[in-house]
């Protein structure tokens, strides 16, 4: 027992190290300032602290700068995740369970799935002008193909015991598609939305490259023309948090929504 | 008619409907066609790029780009991937660092990236090895953890060093994850190639390609027939790593009878 509760503290602490050690360095390799490009964390923390969090309290702490660039950039990043999520598990069920949809369509998904996302962008910019609809068409072409392309393969593959016994059961199409296929389908599903995300934030970026008057990789954008290491660097970091956020959301989500799967794996 | 033949031809089909259905519903509804211009156009704009030079360099010095980053990508990723896989004290001591990382979609550090290495190449190769390298790192260590103990411990047992276990046992039965892990990582890799050559000032490759289609007197049909045609491209790459992966592999694959869905 004893054993165990050493183990249980000796990995956070080792975790622990291994950032002190790595932010400690950074900050003493740097805080001699001789490279123009390297900026010391106390620096980046600093300059990230006053650019977004050094607003009034009644607006949460975030600065003008903060609201007019993070939180657009978040919301059509989740408006696009969202978009395409439904649409991509939408079709994929339809595609998945009926055999000569999935036949016909086969060679034309395979065709958009293998389409590098920010090939597409340029139209979009052509299609909605510069704008929050361009950018979020983007994110959601991107999220699309990994979640339909999972979908059909995990709605195709239920097992038939699975249906025949809903079926015998006379259970109607519409609670079979809730309970039966869609849980079936679930672990392929999330797969295909994990593999979205990382293209979202990628999208995101992207778009905001292409064509933004505001947005995280618009400030970015600037900063590089102004040479404004501290925006830079902060935008960076602030990224990295936030794809650590959703994909710690993700996991609990995806706990939750496959909790059952664990059980019924084990028995089998 | 046999199941193949028929995959075939309904797929066929599928393609020509497709395309057929754009063509009448876009020419019959009178749509713009400066916006939404008539698939046969953007077709014969494609034919036209494909016997265009620039378009054959742009798409060379994309594929370069690609296969070097994806390269290094491979090689760190199996090497950092085994080492992890194999100690995991190290793995749980920098987990939090990697799940720092991987999410950073490399793009982002495309304007720092290019002010440090100042050369847009290698640029490119960088944010390339930057993206590709997680799902490689990952696979490997998993495939590493799933390595049967048995035969490792009997490589111990006859005197075997560390590093002839790791290579003559943990990397062969890891390598069809590995694998796995290599083609996640190559269309990641075609992904980030493409964006920071389109965002990028000063790159080469397709996606430089595509911003001097931009804007031009043709609209939007040259930026299609771009896109379809990186599609194609997008298509057969993923079709050399499967069947490379289905040659190589064959065993693995027999005996699990997975479904690729990856």
């Amino acid at each position: 027992m004893k054993r165990l509760g050493m183990r249980r503290l000796a990995v956070p602490a080792a975790r622990l190290g291994v950032l002190i050690v790595v932010i400690g360095g950074w900050q003493l390799a740097t805080r001699s300032g001789t490279s123009p490009y390297f900026l010391p964390p106390s620096a980046i923390v600093s300059s990230m602290y006053h650019q977004w969090f050094d607003g009034p309290a009644s607006h949460l702490w975030l600065t003008t700068d903060a609201t007019g660039n993070l939180l657009p950039s978040i919301g059509r990043m989740l408006a696009g995740l969202v978009i395409a999520s439904l649409a991509g598990v939408a079709l994929g069920v339809a595609i998945g369970r009926v055999r000569v949809l999935a036949e016909l369509t086969e060679p034309l998904v395979h065709f958009g799935r293998a389409i590098p996302p920010p090939v597409v962008v340029p139209f979009f910019l052509f299609l909605f002008k510069i704008g929050a609809p361009m950018e979020v068409a983007s994110i959601a072409f991107g999220v699309i193909w990994p979640v339909l392309v999972n979908t059909i393969d995990g709605a195709r593959h239920v097992h038939p015991g699975q249906l025949e016994t809903a079926r015998a059961f006379r259970i109607g199409p519409v609670q079979r598609l809730v309970r039966v296929i869609l849980p079936a389908a679930a672990p392929k599903i999330f797969a295909g939305l994990r593999l979205g995300l990382a293209l979202a934030l990628i999208l995101m970026i992207v778009s905001e490259f292409q064509g933004s008057t505001e947005g995280i990789g618009y400030e970015v954008d600037t900063a590089q023309s102004t040479l404004d290491m501290s925006v830079v660097w902060g935008a960076l970091v602030l990224i990295g948090v936030l794809g650590v956020v959703l994909n710690a959301i993700f996991a609990v989500a995806e706990r939750r929504a496959l909790a059952w799967q664990r059980g019924s794996a084990r028995i089998e | 008619m046999t199941a193949a033949a028929r995959r075939v031809c309904l797929g066929v089909a599928g393609v020509l409907l497709a395309f057929g259905l754009a063509q009448f519903a876009l020419w019959a509804g009178g749509v713009d066609q400066a916006v939404f211009p008539l698939p046969s156009t953007v077709v014969g704009s494609a034919a036209d790029m494909l016997r265009d030079g620039s378009f054959w360099t742009a798409t060379i010095q994309t594929l370069t780009s690609w296969a070097e980053g994806l390269g290094i990508a491979v090689g760190f990723g199996v090497l950092v991937g085994l080492v992890l896989g194999t100690l995991p004290w190290a793995e749980s001591a920098v987990r939090p660092l990697v799940e720092f990382l991987r999410p950073l979609p490399s793009v982002i550090l495309l304007p720092l990236v290019l002010l440090i290495v100042q050369e847009s190449h290698e640029t490119e190769v960088v944010l390339i090895v930057l993206a590709a390298v997680w799902p490689v790192l990952i696979n490997t260590m998993y495939g590493i953890a799933e390595v049967d103990p048995v035969a490792t411990q009997t490589l111990q047992s006859f005197g075997f060093s560390p590093w002839a276990v790791a290579w003559r046992v943990s990397l062969p039965s890891a390598a069809p994850f590995i694998a796995t892990g290599v083609r996640i990582a190559a269309s990641l890799a075609f992904v980030v190639a493409v964006a920071v050559e389109l965002i990028g000032s000063g790159m080469n490759g397709l996606g430089s390609y595509l911003v001097q289609q931009q804007g031009g007197t043709a609209g939007v049909v040259p930026l299609l027939a771009v896109a379809a045609l990186s599609g194609l491209l997008g298509l057969l790459l993923n079709a050399v790593l499967m069947g490379a992966d289905r040659r190589v592999f064959r065993w693995h694959h027999l005996r699990t009878a997975a479904a690729d869905a990856v």
